[in-house]
């Protein structure tokens, strides 16, 4: 079978274990229902577009379980450490015998786990949007976008080869802009696509130009050479990387730091974050699947992928780490002020992800040193669950009260029960509470922040006090705070669609946490030490239920406290309010500087210089042709006059002058 | 009586030539200009056969030659004459003067 497409099999999987076709099924069935979805949805099949994308995503999430299954209990491990399999691989652009883009795929710890995270998540949202989404008019349009996404994001985890990674890391940038312009009449959507898309290309750039490097560095595309030869120090590519320098920086940290400039623009760090809390006006449940859960996290994934390379340059490392504490940090406070319940969502989402960079940034290769990426891949997996789950609920919030504002909601407790239920178990996951899911990964996020560097650390304790805080000045505004004010006549909690997901989410935010993590996903694919330490757990702990008790305190029932608050904060509020006015000094730039100095000259430069060669030259053709178009009379015998005339005149020529 | 020599028949040649250029500049009706044309062509022929007559009296080829352009002035006639049929039908007239249609 394999020969019929010329796939050779690079690494034969264990008999019983044939996945090659069923993986390549995975990220193909739902580009099977883009495809059809876009193509005859709105015709023929309107009312069960939403089936037939859901049926087939079960498909491919079913495929992506089997085949985690297989790899973590079955096959995957050899002597007690995990392998790199690549199952599936054929040369689509041949450059030189070394260099090729392939096309690939394959399985390691973290490209299963990716797997069944984006295959899960987005089946959550398939289901769950045949509720919310009920009745748009174009539905098939919004599953088919839905397909594309989960098409490319599947593509993206699964890349075998830098260059096919970038190619999914690019359409997932694509069905981002779709779908936040899903409502594409509101002007505001249509900006927010706009600037997710820029932004996020903006960065792009860098990670191309890494790309470049590593692999002219390199010598090759794929994955696991490119890996090989960055990281063994004898190794000449290696050598090389590391001696040419520009700017006093090697060409190795260069080249990683520009890839990581990729992965920050994607993930929303700071100072590249501004696109992600516009994208919420895109349909809650893309929020969710997108913004939230998935997509978001590619830039981690990135840095995850490449990790082993970038251990090789603690410099690359120190600006990962930063650049996620301070995001994280400064996230963790503008949520604490915003009012949108999606905003507030969206700066939680970003804070989280800080935490996920800053531990990879920590970690070390291997051993007990790489507790940090086991850490930064577990919280990226418990933050899918609870993080979809909050939007979900969120959603079903909106779906309600037909408004994303705070001080439209309050006591909605009574009104929407398993939403209320599902979103608190959702809060406390994410505040770090004891048994739920957030609580492990954020504990051995913290502990190897702690081993590595005491300023991070703090840094990381006071956001997740700051975290527990805002979450739960959510939770308190939408649930309790006043009697709830219900307009005219509701639908209740939405249909069992909706109800379904998060009562899922909610048994795996609740339930993740218990997954021995360490033993599946590791920085070098072996088990390492266990590392629980419970006496460490106290300080989180307690500083997570410090900030629950604050939002308790403020926002349970409707007092002045937090206003009063927040005015003898006066300055520093109202900065926090404005998102420490990032918006506003990116305009400035752009629209002050860029246009000013760069923009204006090169937009007089082509009016003047280049258009005026070519308007210059059509004019000086038209004058002249003015002038000599007399001589077009229409009279025959005129013009055989000139035309004696020019052969007397050509003889004369030939006969005296040229013998 | 004396043998005419070649001068004598470029001379005639050539007085042809004229007389066709003259009139095919100042005759109005297309049909006369057509005729000047063809005693351009025939002037052309008998240098033709004048310098293969006295220069190479053994060959053929400016005989040949000159049996080409009549067969294409006959061709050339008859396109001629058609472009006039179709003038006349649009114009109902044959005089150059009335088609200075194609000018600037």
């Amino acid at each position: 079978m394999n020969d019929f497409l010329h796939i050779p099999i690079l690494q034969v999987l264990p008999p019983g274990w044939d996945l090659g076709w069923s993986l390549m099924l995975i990220p193909l069935l739902p580009l099977a229902g883009f495809l059809l979805l876009g193509l005859f949805g709105r015709k023929y099949v309107k009312n069960s577009s939403g089936i037939i994308g859901t049926t087939l995503l079960l498909v491919s999430t079913a495929l992506s379980l089997y085949t985690a299954y297989g790899y973590f209990f079955e096959f995957g491990k050899v002597d007690g450490v995990y392998q790199k399999i690549i199952p599936v691989q054929f040369t689509w652009l041949q450059f030189s015998p070394g260099v090729s883009i392939d096309m690939g795929i394959i399985l390691d710890p973290i490209s299963v786990m990716m797997l069944v995270v984006v295959s899960f998540i987005s089946l959550m949202v398939h289901i769950y949007s045949l509720g919310y989404m009920k009745g748009e008019e174009r539905f098939p349009t919004y599953y088919a976008f839905l397909g594309l996404f989960t098409f490319s994001m599947l593509g993206l985890v699964m890349s075998s080869n830098i260059f096919q990674l970038y190619f999914f890391w690019e359409l997932v940038g694509v069905s981002s802009f779709l779908l936040i312009g899903y409502y594409y009449d509101r002007p505001s959507a249509v900006a927010a696509c706009k600037k997710a898309f820029i932004v996020t290309r903006f960065a792009d750039l860098g990670f191309l130009i890494g790309i470049l490097i590593l692999s002219f560095y390199a010598g090759t595309l794929d994955f696991n050479t490119l890996i090989e030869r960055l990281t063994s120090a004898s190794a000449p590519e290696f050598q090389s990387a590391i001696t040419s320098s520009f700017l006093g920086v090697s060409a190795l940290t260069w080249a990683l730091v520009l890839v990581f400039i990729g992965g920050a623009g994607k993930s929303a760090m700071f100072p590249l974050h501004i696109w992600l809390p516009d994208a919420m006006e895109g349909p809650t449940p893309v929020s969710a699947l997108i913004h939230a859960a998935t997509m978001v996290v590619a830039g981690v994934f990135l840095v995850a992928r490449l990790f082993p390379v970038f251990s090789m340059s603690p410099p690359a490392l120190d600006i990962v780490a930063y650049t996620g504490i301070i995001s994280a940090l400064f996230a963790a406070v503008i949520a604490c002020t915003q009012t949108d319940i999606k905003r507030v969502l969206a700066y939680s989402t970003m804070s989280q992800i800080g935490f996920m960079m800053f531990a990879l940034g920590v970690s070390g290769q291997g051993g007990e040193n790489g507790l940090g990426f086991t850490a930064s891949m577990f919280h990226l997996f418990t933050h899918a669950m609870f993080k979809a789950l909050l939007f979900l609920g969120a959603g079903a919030v909106i779906h309600f009260i037909h408004s994303n504002e705070m001080k439209e909601m309050g006591g909605l407790r009574k009104y929407l029960p398993v939403t209320h239920i599902s979103f608190l178990i959702a809060c406390l996951a994410i505040s770090g509470v004891p048994p739920f899911a957030g609580f492990f990964s954020k504990e051995e996020i913290l502990l190897a922040a702690y081993h590595h560097n005491a300023g991070i650390y703090w840094m990381a304790l006071v956001t997740s006090g700051l975290t527990a805080f805002y979450m739960f000045r959510l939770y308190f505004r939408i649930f309790w705070n006043r009697s709830a004010i219900v307009h005219g006549e509701h639908h209740g909690e939405g249909g069992f669609a909706m109800m379904v997901p998060l009562v899922l989410l909610a048994v795996g935010a609740a339930a993740a946490g218990f997954i021995p993590f360490g033993n599946f996903v590791s920085s070098d694919g072996k088990r390492p030490e266990s590392v629980f330490h419970l006496e460490f757990s106290i300080a989180p702990v307690a500083i997570g239920l410090v900030g629950i008790f604050a939002a308790m305190w403020l926002y349970k029932k409707q007092n002045d406290r937090a206003a009063a608050i927040a005015k003898s904060l006066n300055g520093f509020y109202k900065a926090a309010y404005h998102k420490f006015y990032v918006d506003e000094l990116y305009l400035f730039i752009t629209k002050k500087i860029l246009f000013n100095l760069i923009g204006r000259p090169a937009a007089w430069f082509d009016k003047n210089v280049v258009d005026g060669l070519v308007i210059g030259t059509g004019n000086t053709t038209q004058v002249i042709s003015e002038k000599i178009k007399g001589f077009q009379s229409g009279k025959v015998q005129q013009y055989a006059i000139y035309f004696l005339a020019g052969v007397i005149g050509l003889a004369v020529l030939f006969i005296y002058v040229w013998k | 009586m004396m043998e005419p020599g070649l001068y004598h028949l470029l001379f005639i040649s050539a007085a042809l030539f004229f007389i066709g250029v003259f009139g095919f500049f100042t005759r109005r009706n297309l049909v006369t200009m057509l005729m000047s044309v063809e005693l351009v062509l025939n002037s052309v022929n008998l240098n033709f056969i004048a310098f293969n007559k006295y220069l190479w009296p053994n060959k053929l080829d400016g005989l040949f030659f000159s049996i080409f352009v009549i067969a294409i002035a006959a061709a050339e006639a008859a396109v001629a004459i058609a472009i006039i049929i179709n003038l006349y039908r649009s114009h109902h007239s044959i005089d150059v003067e009335n088609t200075e249609e194609l000018k600037f």
